[in-house]
């Protein structure tokens, strides 16, 4: 392996795109040419570097100088500065433009260890990390029942919103005598502000992959489904690469290392609906048909996809799988609380420094996650309120920001984790507009199927209106919460039992806003 | 029905409506299900939709039950038999047919196998005759054969020919070849197209058998019958319906008594028909309503609707069901049944029914497969015939352990091409059947006239013949045969076979029975409504 | 098996649902969307019932009974939410009784009865539906769907005619026929099914419109009059009248399963028509005219015994009918062979 005297690492993911870091990826490999330094410099496209908003990025090893908002002007200075004569940009580091530092966390993180580090186009890239190191592990070493009890030991904790035991869940399939079960990636990743699993499949796509072929080895599946929203272009282009360099290498395809299973990947593109992110409805979509969810029982681990037995996992859950078995569940259990072993990728939404994703342990406070990783909040101003785990999740006032969060934690105090969006509010911010924001968003999102998800939200959403004008009254208050209430107890699927939370947590913990608008 | 009673022993549907789930495969062939029996074409859809069931689709309009099949191929009208043939050489040539079956419960399988095994119907050779591929008539061959059961679903498109009889023997033949009769799910089932017409039938409404198929001529029958009702009975089989009508033309036949038909509408070539008509000396009709054939009554009996009164229908399945009266029929309105006991008495005779069960009882004593459905037992559901005795549940499906016969008898059929063949001067081939909207002679559908609207004359060509005659969709267009002409607007479409015309045969307006052949098959005395040779024309 | 509802104990089998059993037993719990012929869809939710040991409320319509399961359908939390689903839809409909066909054999005028729901709580603006018209035989009203699927299950899986579908997101969720075209210029063939399963006043039979309330109309049983298949209809009549209004299928019939076609269930015209003969007639000088029945039956008496003395028996023939009774069938027969003394009866069995 040739070794450089500095790395550029280029985050291309699809906001950078937009910024033309394809155009500055090509000028900055022209001018490092044009100073003859391409033996010595070498530029590495990455996933996200793990901001959002900073336009094209660029971080320089070593030394770690992340240049943010780079434009095609800066390019030839940077070259000739920091690459040739060694001086940094000091204009340009994000140090400079945030009041505090940035603490990339690099030492607990299991799901984006290589995001941003490694060319995700490149599967030797993957190979050099140790990865596929798992699945040769679980393919020769372990039998099914021993990767679900490592899995099981090991507390993960579906990362898709619900927190169910990832290992539980397994076991009620794996034993099934079915000649064809399925395994399903849920990456249609619909919640409002969540994109934590595009930058995971950005950034590595190959451990996405990993963990697919040994969770779909250990339930008995022989093939696998990703089912990823249409609009993550980026992410459908890396993974198919990494599914076609896969089986270049009999990752994929038959008796995978030398052993009896055989696998392969389809990658099904969705259309965009929140519901289909629902395990059923992402099967009915995955089928061809109208994205509504199925009744329950029977679950899909059961009678699923094409009425055969799968597993429908979240992007973030599998991608912890390679770490579990190449490391063991103790080392897992390391990371996060006793409860919720592990980390959890964050989305940092709204009016923080450094809006962007990050992993931390499970356990960390809002606080922490907004000083250390969001930047703090903008222009120093006053938190208000954070919108915690997506569009379904729960208007936390500051009286929780040093809450420990994890599943069952926040549960105590009547929230969710969800997805792990945070969409973190300032004084500025009328809570009544953003609940009215997100009960729009479950009006359009509702399927149809059940009566109180698509008529309620209709009322809903006719209630806030209301209250928006100011023609509202006290009693519509009472009435929201009733129809959430009902909705939460008779609604078919999640969806329509999502209102509750964020209904009650806004009316609840930020009363004045609403009553300021009644007269 | 001649075709299936002579190879199976009885004439009827073998197998039951609730069946079809259980079929593995259906060949539908000369049989517009959707239009001519929608419910049962519901069945067989949702049998189909359900997974376990596939279809086979043979005729020569590409009907909409196409749609559902596994394949779909038509053949030019008139060629069953040899299609059928070709099925079974495929079958046999490579051991597909049902070993051990033929062995228990059949007999004739040799003299079978030397008429089909005979080269003419080589694939290749009937593709030619019927212009179905070779490789479909093999693909469906394999397909019906290995089967684990497969039904035969048929109706007009197989009888109405001068082979009809051949054509139903055929069918039979194919379903005992493939041991397909006698367990649910299979069999040989022709789909009646009238609401009763199965029930008259068995009523003996026929000219050579009494209630329950006992043999005109049979004299313990005739025995039975004369002891019953007291009197003598004739032993000479009597005339068939177009046997009448040549008797009537002929001056042979003096008097008819026609109840609740239209043979004005319904019969073939209808100039003859009217001539005939003309020539009774008396004709009595007993209708709802002046009909095309009433016009030329003598006396006309108002009878009562089917809302109006009670008693039983059996349908295509040999269910017995109870129809209740609902409403009152008009004042001086009487049922048919009082209307034959007047006129009975009125000649003289004895005749003292108090009630419509009454009639059913002396049904259940004279008619053997009814002998158990009596008033009583008939219930909400009715019960299927045979049902012989007051504690057998009724049979839903027929030869279940022997034939009605004894042993199911294969015949060898001899592919004849029909009476009338299309020449230079009437180059197409008309053939005739229903639409979904009207039914019949349209006596009764056609007082609806949201029906009307939805369904009027039409004749039915290609669009590759269109196109050569320059005719556009709609247009009113000229269809004439040796017979007749009449008038109708086009109904242009590639669903049908070039060179093949289709006309439903509704409406008086366009009559389609004035223009059809009243050849007839020898047995079965069905007139050849399918085929014959016609002409198209533009009018303007 | 044995299952408990509301503290008291019912058999049941294993093949049931907690549904199926309440309403066996007259234990009336509200469902909009659960049809026999259509199965349990648990879309309307209004059936949520509790059970012990169960997280939450369940719908008891695709709820499978389990020994000794000990269900709820009448607490206060239960009826409370029962009431917000039934009161969300009535909200979100123009569900306005008083003309609506389905008045009084609505199914969700006996849930919000049962409920004691006697205005909606909310009124939401809802879109602008017209009535589609264009069809012969059905009006469809879409302001009054509670888009509980029943016609979408038996357009597609009884009658398998594939033709109406749900089409269109959350509340503007909407029944269409094909691509969204108007019901009369769809593929739909008019055989009634929709009309048949439908709970509320969405789908209607047009010709019956203002013709009869329900509960005036007497159903009786009877068999289709057209093809040989059978079905089994329920006829709605208005006895004063002496008239048909509508007819259904009969739900539990092994011939048609409730199922019809479009003549059917629409072509009964022919019964009332203004066409219909009253009276015998008899031909004189070529003209028809009414006679009364003593006259035309001594005619055709004394005509058949003269033409028989005459011609001899086999020159009187007569037809039979496909359209009558077994009963009626069997004594023209019997008085062609016995009274006439011929066999020469036949009926138009091949055309």
């Amino acid at each position: 392996m040739k070794f450089y005297r500095n790395v550029v690492l280029i985050g291309i993911d699809d906001d950078s795109l937009q910024s033309g870091a394809r155009e500055i990826e090509t000028l900055l490999k022209r001018e490092i040419a044009r100073h003859n330094l391409s033996d010595e410099i070498n530029v590495v496209e990455a996933g996200a570097l793990g901001f959002f908003g900073t336009g094209v990025t660029l971080m320089i090893h070593p030394g770690q100088i992340t240049y943010i908002n780079v434009t095609k002007e800066d390019i030839p200075e940077i070259v000739e500065e920091h690459l040739l004569k060694g001086r940094t940009v000091s204009r340009l580091i994000m140090d400079s433009v945030y009041s505090r530092g940035y603490d990339f966390n690099y030492k607990h993180r299991i799901v984006l260890e290589n995001s941003g580090l490694i060319n995700p186009d490149l599967i030797d890239e993957y190979l050099g990390t140790g990865g596929y190191e798992a699945l040769e592990k679980a393919l020769l070493n372990m039998s099914r029942e021993e990767i679900i009890e490592e899995v099981k030991k090991s507390g993960l904790r579906g990362r898709g919103g619900a927190g169910f035991p990832t290992g539980l869940k397994w076991s009620f399939t794996a034993p099934l005598d079915a000649k064809q079960k399925y395994f399903v990636i849920n990456a249609d990743e619909g919640e409002p502000g969540t994109f934590k699993d595009r930058l995971i499949m950005e950034g590595d796509p190959h451990k996405l992959l990993e963990g697919l072929i040994i969770s779909s080895y250990a339930v008995g599946a022989s093939k696998g489904y990703i089912y990823i929203r249409g609009e993550y272009k980026l992410c459908i282009e890396r993974l198919q690469r990494a599914i076609d360099q896969a089986r270049e290498y009999g990752i994929l395809g038959k008796k995978i290392f030398g052993s009896d299973f055989d696998f392969d990947v389809e990658i099904k593109v969705g259309a965009g609906a929140y519901v289909c992110g629902e395990e059923t409805a992402l099967i009915e979509s995955m089928e061809g048909k109208r994205g509504q969810p199925r009744s329950k029982p029977p679950f899909p681990g059961v009678v699923g996809a094409w009425q055969k037995p799968t597993v429908v996992n979240n992007v973030e859950t599998i991608a912890n799988i390679p770490g579990i078995i190449s490391q063991g569940a103790d080392w897992f259990r390391g990371f996060g609380t006793s409860d919720c072993p592990g980390t959890k990728a964050y989305t940092i939404m709204g009016d923080v420094s450094t809006p962007g994703l990050c992993e931390v342990d499970m356990g960390t406070s809002l606080r922490t996650i907004i000083d250390n990783y969001g930047g703090g909040m903008k222009n120093n101003r006053k938190f208000k309120a954070a919108l915690v785990g997506g569009a379904a999740g729960v208007f936390l006032s500051d009286k929780l920001l040093d809450v420990k969060m994890d599943y069952n934690n926040l549960h105590e105090y009547s929230a969710v984790l969800g997805s792990g969006a945070i969409l973190v509010m300032n004084d500025d911010v009328d809570i009544l507009e953003m609940l009215w924001s997100v009960i729009r968003f479950f009006r359009h999102e509702s399927c149809g199927k059940c009566g109180p998800c698509a008529n309620g939200n209709e009322i809903l959403y006719k209630l806030i209106n209301n209250l928006r004008k100011g023609e509202g009254k006290k009693t519509d208050l009472d009435q929201m919460l009733q129809i959430s209430e009902a909705m939460f107890n008779t609604s078919f699927c999640a969806l329509g039992q999502s209102l509750l939370l964020p209904v009650k947590s806004a009316v609840t913990n930020f009363k004045e806003d609403f009553l300021k608008r009644i007269n | 029905m001649a075709g299936l009673a002579a190879s199976l022993g009885s004439g009827a549907m073998t197998n039951d409506i609730a069946g079809i789930k259980e079929a593995d495969v259906i060949m539908i062939i000369g049989s517009d299900t959707t239009a001519a029996h929608p419910v049962i074409a519901a069945r067989i859809k949702q049998a189909v939709r359900e997974g376990k069931t596939k279809i086979i689709v043979i005729d020569p309009k590409q009907i909409d039950i196409a749609k559902f099949s596994e394949i779909y191929v038509a053949q030019r009208p008139g060629t069953d038999v040899a299609v059928i043939n070709c099925l079974m050489q495929v079958i046999i040539k490579n051991g597909w047919e049902a070993k051990d079956y033929i062995k228990e419960r059949l007999e004739g399988f040799e003299e079978l196998k030397a008429e089909v095994l005979k080269p003419k119907y080589s694939p290749e050779n009937i593709e030619k005759i019927s212009g179905i591929p070779a490789a479909s008539l093999i693909q469906i061959a394999e397909m019906f054969a290995k089967a684990e059961t497969a039904a035969v679903f048929y109706a007009m498109g197989i009888t109405q020919h001068t082979t009809g009889t051949d054509n139903v023997w055929s069918v039979a033949n194919l379903q005992m070849l493939c041991g397909n009769l006698g367990k649910p799910g299979g069999g040989v089932n022709p789909l009646r197209g009238q609401s009763n017409v199965q029930g008259a039938c068995d009523m003996g409404g026929l000219p050579n058998v009494y209630p329950g198929y006992q043999k005109v001529g049979d004299p313990a029958v005739q025995e039975k019958f004369e002891k019953a009702w007291g009197k003598k009975l004739s032993p000479k089989v009597g005339i068939t319906i177009t046997e009448m009508i040549d008797g009537a033309y002929d001056g042979k036949v003096k008097a008819i008594y026609v109840m609740g038909e239209n043979p004005y509408l319904s019969d073939p070539d209808q100039n003859h028909v009217i001539t005939a008509l003309e020539k009774t000396e008396f004709l009595v009709v007993q209708d709802m309503f002046i009909t095309e054939t009433a016009e030329f009554a003598d006396v006309i009996l108002p009878a009562a609707a089917y809302a109006e009164k009670e008693g039983h229908f059996t349908n295509t399945e040999r269910r017995v069901q109870r129809l209740q009266q609902a409403v009152n029929p008009p004042l001086d309105v009487k049922t048919d049944w009082e209307i034959i006991q007047l006129i009975a008495n009125a000649m003289g005779s004895d005749w003292n029914y108090q009630s419509v069960a009454d009639i059913t009882s002396e049904i259940n004593l004279l008619t053997p497969q009814y002998g158990g459905i009596t008033w009583d037992r008939v219930g909400r559901l009715g019960l299927q015939w045979p049902c012989p005795t007051e504690t057998h549940p009724g049979t839903p499906y027929l030869h279940k352990d022997r034939f009605a016969r004894g042993l199911g008898l294969l015949k060898g059929i001899e592919f004849k091409e029909p009476n009338e063949l299309p020449d230079e001067e009437f180059p197409f081939i008309l053939t005739t059947g229903r639409v979904l909207q009207q039914f019949h002679t349209g006596t009764m559908s056609r007082k609806t006239q949201g029906l009307n609207n939805l369904a009027g004359p039409m004749i039915m060509i290609s669009a590759a013949d269109a196109d050569k005659l320059g005719i556009e969709n709609s247009e009113k267009v000229r269809l004439s045969t040796r017979r007749g002409e009449i008038e109708a607007p086009a109904f242009v479409t590639r669903r049908i076979s070039q060179g093949v015309i289709y006309v439903p045969f509704h409406y008086k307006e366009a009559p389609a029975n004035r223009l059809t052949n009243p050849a007839i098959d020898p047995v079965a005395k069905i007139p050849e409504y399918k085929v014959c040779a016609a002409k198209l024309e533009k009018i303007s | 098996m044995k299952i408990m509802i509301n503290g008291k104990s019912y058999q049941a089998s294993p093949s049931e649902t907690v549904l199926q059993v309440a309403l066996r037993n007259g234990i009336y719990i509200p469902h909009l969307c659960y049809h026999q012929r259509t199965g349990p869809a648990a879309k309307c939710r209004a059936c949520v019932v509790q059970v012990e040991g169960m997280n939450g409320l369940q719908t008891s319509c695709n709820l499978s009974v389990r020994d000794n399961m000990k269900v709820i359908t009448d607490s206060p939390a239960v009826k409370a939410a029962q009431k917000m689903v039934v009161d969300l839809a009535l909200s979100t409909g123009k569900h306005d009784c008083l003309a609506c066909e389905q008045n009084g054999d609505c199914e969700l005028q006996d849930a919000a009865y049962y409920l004691g729901i006697e205005h909606p709580s909310y009124q939401v603006e809802i879109p602008d539906y017209p009535l589609d018209d264009s069809s012969e035989f059905i009006y469809v009203e879409r302001d009054k769907c509670i888009s509980c699927g029943r016609c979408v299950v038996g357009c597609n899986q009884n009658v398998v005619n594939e033709v109406i579908n749900f089409a269109y997101r959350g509340f503007e969720t909407k029944i269409v026929f094909d691509q969204d075209l108007p019901m009369g210029t769809s593929s739909c063939v008019q055989c009634g099914e929709c009309v048949q399963l439908c709970p509320v006043g969405a789908l209607i039979d047009k010709r019956a419109r203002g013709k009869g309330r329900p509960w005036n109309l007497e159903k009786i049983e009877t068999v289709c009059p057209y093809c040989g298949v059978g079905c089994k209809l329920e006829l709605h009549v208005d006895t004063l009248k002496n008239e048909i209004i509508r007819i259904k299928g009969v739900e539990d019939s092994p011939t048609n399963e409730g199922m019809l076609c479009v003549k059917g269930r629409y072509g009964f015209d022919f019964v009332h028509s203004p066409e219909r003969l009253t009276k015998p007639m008899i031909k004189e000088n070529g003209q028809l005219r009414e006679a009364e029945w003593d006259e035309a039956i001594n005619l055709v008496a004394s005509r058949f015994n003269e033409i028989i003395e005459k011609h001899g028996s086999d020159s009187v023939a007569g037809l039979a009918s496909a359209k009558v009774t077994n009963e009626e069938n069997f004594v023209f027969q019997k008085f062609m062979r016995r009274e006439v003394g011929t066999n020469n009866v036949d009926h138009c069995a091949r055309l």
